[in-house]
Formats: structure tokens, sequence, C-alpha cells
């Protein structure tokens, strides 16, 4: 899976009420939150971001609650990936688990901003960036994630299992 | 070579005699837990497996705590959803507005998870039963619907820390202010997908209430579980709660951690959390003076009676400061009514405080008690994110039940022993 996007770069220990604020999950309508998606890091991020854009981070992204609603809200605004130096454990699970590609790439993140252009190759976890021309090998998922990732999600990977 | 008591419960829920960190295991699950707001999106995804019912109607747990009593239509939506797919489903353990409690102070009450249990809920603060010696974990809808229609979830065995708490405890120096210690000290990532085992002589006097607030708070050092061995204080919790048979585990003298840090308590004062992060920690005489407009007192980490006993205490015969908003919550109809009975809720209520029924409420910026740009809470939770009670402006300082007591008198952080 290759992907091609723009970087939106953002700090260390975003927690999921900055994905997505407590007062909108009265409702878990993806498009809904995708609306407000990161809005209490980057009031705007909402209404910039398109299509195939890339997420940035630095340590521990995700921190905080088990909301769902999270990697939903990223998934459904358009973001292609999310690359961190860390994820929190419940968001990397998560991810996983609804099918949002992440990557954690611990050297890269410094060398990286917002406006780069990043072209990566998810199985290999290879990132170029276009931008500054430098390239960086990330950490593949292990082989029992990609299995997940591969059927679209952890629902489609059970749905064998419970037939 | 030994293991800990996580490795243990993760093995023995793998039929597997030995798990070493890092192997990657499928476990049956004895409890899976959701929430008004987390349960919709799980009972979404589980429908899409087209199932006749869930793996075991006995152990699933759904409770509407969390915007609940209903505070809009879409909220009313999302309770209606979970209280219709549990009587469709037969979930015994659906708990009505009425009846129900914050979740994490419910499921142990009513005696649903157990010493050696392995429990997996769609909430974060899962991690609270740890107290009791299980091994219990967060995690998001999805997992929860995978473990509602196969009863296991997969599980990386997590490396452990130990902690060692030793001294003498000070007065007003209790539970929430040994984790709040960890968290300053090892960071809001310093034990990210470890286990965190509390250990010491502290621990071993330590009551079960305060044990629940300790492992309740292992999720803000981005730990996966905090678990604390079963003794005599968590046997005595359980014994008659339980309504179905437990084990007891504890590590062996040559587990293998991947750190040992040690505490000395002794001359500890209570800690205060500042915005925006838990990580954020200072003693309560540095911060002493700070200005605030309101105190929260409750939540799954403080809504317990012995909580409210110490609250009440501080409180009783006194009045909350004429600028301050004092709201209580209980954690459950069953720690409301026993504080009614010992006078606590009267306390409280004559010195001004306002009193809920159970609900996460504010604690996550829900409702009943929201702040307005520019204000700032005291609260005995467990998150001071940026926005976390309410505006994105707004802050959050995260203390025990007794420093908030004593600032709710004052009007602004104050040490306890200033009031009492």
């Amino acid at each position: 899976m290759n992907f091609v996007g723009k970087v939106y770069k953002f700090g260390s220990d975003i927690d999921t009420d900055a994905i997505i604020p407590a007062r909108y999950l009265n409702t878990s309508d993806p498009q809904e939150l995708a609306r407000h998606c990161m809005e209490d890091a980057d009031p705007n991020f909402p209404s910039v971001v398109q299509q195939g854009d890339i997420i940035v981070a630095d340590k521990n992204f995700g921190c905080g609650s088990s909301r769902e609603h999270a990697p939903i809200a990223i998934k459904a605004a358009g973001v292609s990936l999310v690359i961190a130096r860390s994820f929190a454990r419940i968001f990397y699970r998560n991810s996983v688990n609804i099918g949002l590609p992440i990557l954690e790439c611990p050297d890269c993140i410094d060398e990286i901003q917002t406006g780069d252009r990043l072209e990566v190759n998810l199985i290999k976890g290879e990132i170029k960036n276009n931008s500054t021309g430098k390239t960086y090998q990330a950490q593949p998922f292990p082989d029992f994630m990609q299995g997940i990732m591969d059927k679209g999600g952890l629902i489609e990977y059970v749905r064998e299992k419970v037939k | 070579m030994g293991m800990t008591i996580t490795e243990k419960i993760l093995a023995a829920h793998a039929d597997r005699q030995e798990v070493r960190p890092g192997e990657l295991l499928n476990c049956k699950v004895d409890v899976v837990l959701g929430n008004d707001i987390t349960a919709p999106v799980a009972i979404e995804e589980f429908e899409k497996l087209n199932m006749d019912q869930v793996f075991d109607p006995n152990r699933v747990v759904i409770v509407p705590d969390h915007f609940a009593p209903n505070k809009d239509i879409k909220s009313a939506e999302q309770t209606k959803r979970i209280r219709d797919f549990s009587r469709k489903h037969g979930i015994v353990n659906y708990f009505e507005i009425g009846r129900m409690g914050i979740e994490h102070c419910l499921l142990p009450q009513e005696g649903l998870v157990l010493p050696g249990d392995l429990v997996i809920g769609a909430d974060s603060h899962t991690c609270t039963y740890g107290a009791l010696g299980a091994f219990s974990t967060g995690v998001g809808s999805t997992d929860m619907a995978a473990a509602m229609a196969t009863g296991e979830a997969w599980f990386k065995v997590p490396e452990t820390i130990k902690f060692v708490f030793y001294g003498e405890l000070p007065p007003w120096v209790g539970g929430k202010d040994l984790i709040l210690r960890v968290i300053g000290d090892i960071g809001v990532d310093g034990a990210r997908y470890m286990a965190m085992e509390f250990t010491g002589p502290v621990i071993d006097t330590l009551s079960i209430d305060n044990r629940f607030t300790m492992a309740n708070m292992a999720i803000e050092a981005g730990g996966k579980n905090g678990i604390i061995a079963p003794d005599r204080i968590t046997l005595d919790y359980v014994q008659g709660r339980n309504k179905r048979p437990y084990k007891v585990y504890a590590s062996d003298p040559d587990a293998v951690y991947s750190q040992i840090r040690e505490y000395d308590v002794t001359n500890m004062e209570p800690i205060v959390a500042l915005p925006h992060l838990p990580e954020n920690t200072k003693k309560v005489s540095e911060v002493a003076g700070t200005s605030i407009d309101q105190v929260v007192i409750g939540s799954c980490t403080n809504g317990r009676i012995e909580d409210l006993a110490i609250a009440a205490g501080i409180i009783k015969g006194k009045k909350v400061h004429p600028e301050i908003r004092l709201i209580v919550f209980p954690g459950t109809q069953e720690i409301y009514l026993e504080a009614l009975r010992k006078g606590y809720i009267e306390a409280m209520i004559e010195a001004g405080a306002a009193v809920s029924t159970p609900t996460c409420g504010p604690c996550l910026g829900g409702h009943m008690g929201i702040l307005a740009k520019g204000e700032r809470a005291l609260a005995t939770t467990n998150r001071n994110f940026k926005g976390r009670m309410g505006d994105p402006a707004s802050e959050v300082y995260l203390s025990s039940p007794a420093v908030a007591a004593a600032s709710a008198i004052t009007g602004k952080i104050t040490p306890p022993w200033e009031v009492a």
C-alpha cells in the first residue's frame, strides 16, 4: 500500500480529547466526528485537511481515553496515514482494528514539517520526504497485525472465526 | 525463571504454562464492559457479524454512565441503543438509571470483576480492577465487539514495572497522591504498553478504595494495566460480593521486571497535577493559593465511600466559599446511600455543595459542571487535558478528595491541614 500526501505536524502527547473532544461524543457518525477532528489541537484542521493528507506527530499520540471515535474521526476526515514517534497503546490497537494505517518512526519526526510531501510504502515501512529528499525506515507492522489490516479490520478478521 | 502476576493471569487465560513479555496471545476474557459512548459503536460492529447471541450474556456488562442520565436527545438515542441491545441479547448486567453507577465503581461493588480475572472494557479506566488482582485493561469498541462475539481478545504480554512504596504514610496523603507522584516521576508515557505492579509495605496496609484509585490511573502513565496482588484486604472486599469462584495469583520472587522503582512516602505531601497533563505534578504547598472557580469530588478515581468520608470530614460544619461551585458525584447508588446514612451527604449539602446522581458527567466535559472559557477547576478526577472539562481555554487541576474539600472551603488550592 502506497500513500502520497501532505503533512500536518503535531506535537507530543496529543490526547484523544484533542483528537475528538467529548462534547461531540453524543454521536458516532464518522462524518460528523470528522467535522471536529483535531479541533482542540488546531481549530483550523477540520476545514483545511484534504483527502490523502498525513498526520505526523511526536511521542505518545492518542493518549487518554479509549474512544474509537478518535481514529474514526481521523480516518473519516480523509487522513490516509498517521506517523508518530510513538503511539499510546489503545489508540494503536484501535487504529489497527478499524484499519487506519499508522507507522511508528522515531527517526523521521524532527525532520518532517507541516506542508512537506511524503511518499510512504506501508508494508515495507518506507517513508520518503519528497520535500527534503530524505528517506526513513519505520517499523513495519508485525505479521499478526498486518493480517488484521489486510482483512480490513478486526471484525472481518473475526468473521471467519465465528462462522 | 518466575513470572509476574500479570504474566500468570495472561498465561492462565491462554491455556499456557508460561508466557514471556513480547509474546502475542489469544486469551479468554472473563468480562467484557462497555458504556453509553463506546458500546453503541461496538454494537454496530457486532451486528455486522450477524450473530444471534453474544458469547455469554452473563459476562457482558453495559453501563450507561457517561452522558447519562441523558444530557440531550443524541445521548438519549445512544443509551436507547445500548438498552435495546441489552434487552434483545438478555444482557443480565445492564444497569438502568437509578441502579447504575460509574462503571469502575459499580463492577467491583457488584462482584462482577474478581481476583485473577481477565477483563477488557471499552473504557480506558478499565485498568481500575487491577486493584483486586485482576488483569484488566481498556480497549476500543471494535475489540469489545469482537470479544462479545468470541469471548476472546488478543494481547501482547507486557513487560512489568514494579513500584515499591515504603515508609510511613503521612496524614492527608493517600492513593491519589501516590499515583500522581508515580506519574509525575515517569511521565504520561513512562509505562507505555507496560504492566504497573504496585507493592511494598505501604500498599500492604492501603485500603481497597485507595488501591482502586491507584490502579485507575495506571493509564495516565500509559500503562496497559495496574495491578496489586490480592491479600486479606482484597478478599475482605470481595467476600460476599462474588457470585462465582475466583483465583488468587501473586508474582514469583524471581519474576523478571523491566524496572523496579522505589518510593519513600514518609515525607510526602499531597500532590496536585497542573494543566494540561497529569505528569505536571507539584506538592500542594507549592501551588497553595491558586484561585479556582469549581471543585469536583467524585468520578471513577475518587467517588468511593472513603473519598466521600474524607471530604465530608473536612467540610462538615463549614461553608463552601461563596465564589466556588462544589459538585459531588458519589460513584454508585450504594455509595450514595451509605454516604447519606453516615451523614456525609447532609454535611456537604449543608455546606453548600451540589450532590449528583452517579455519572461521569463533568470529568470528561460531558455535562453537570462544564467550565466556561478561562475558568479553573480543582477535581479529584483523572485527566486534566486541555478542554477536558469544557472550553478549550479552561483549566483542570487534579488532587485528592482531601485537598479538593479544603480548597472548596477557602476558594483557592489549600493544604488540608490548614482547614481541618
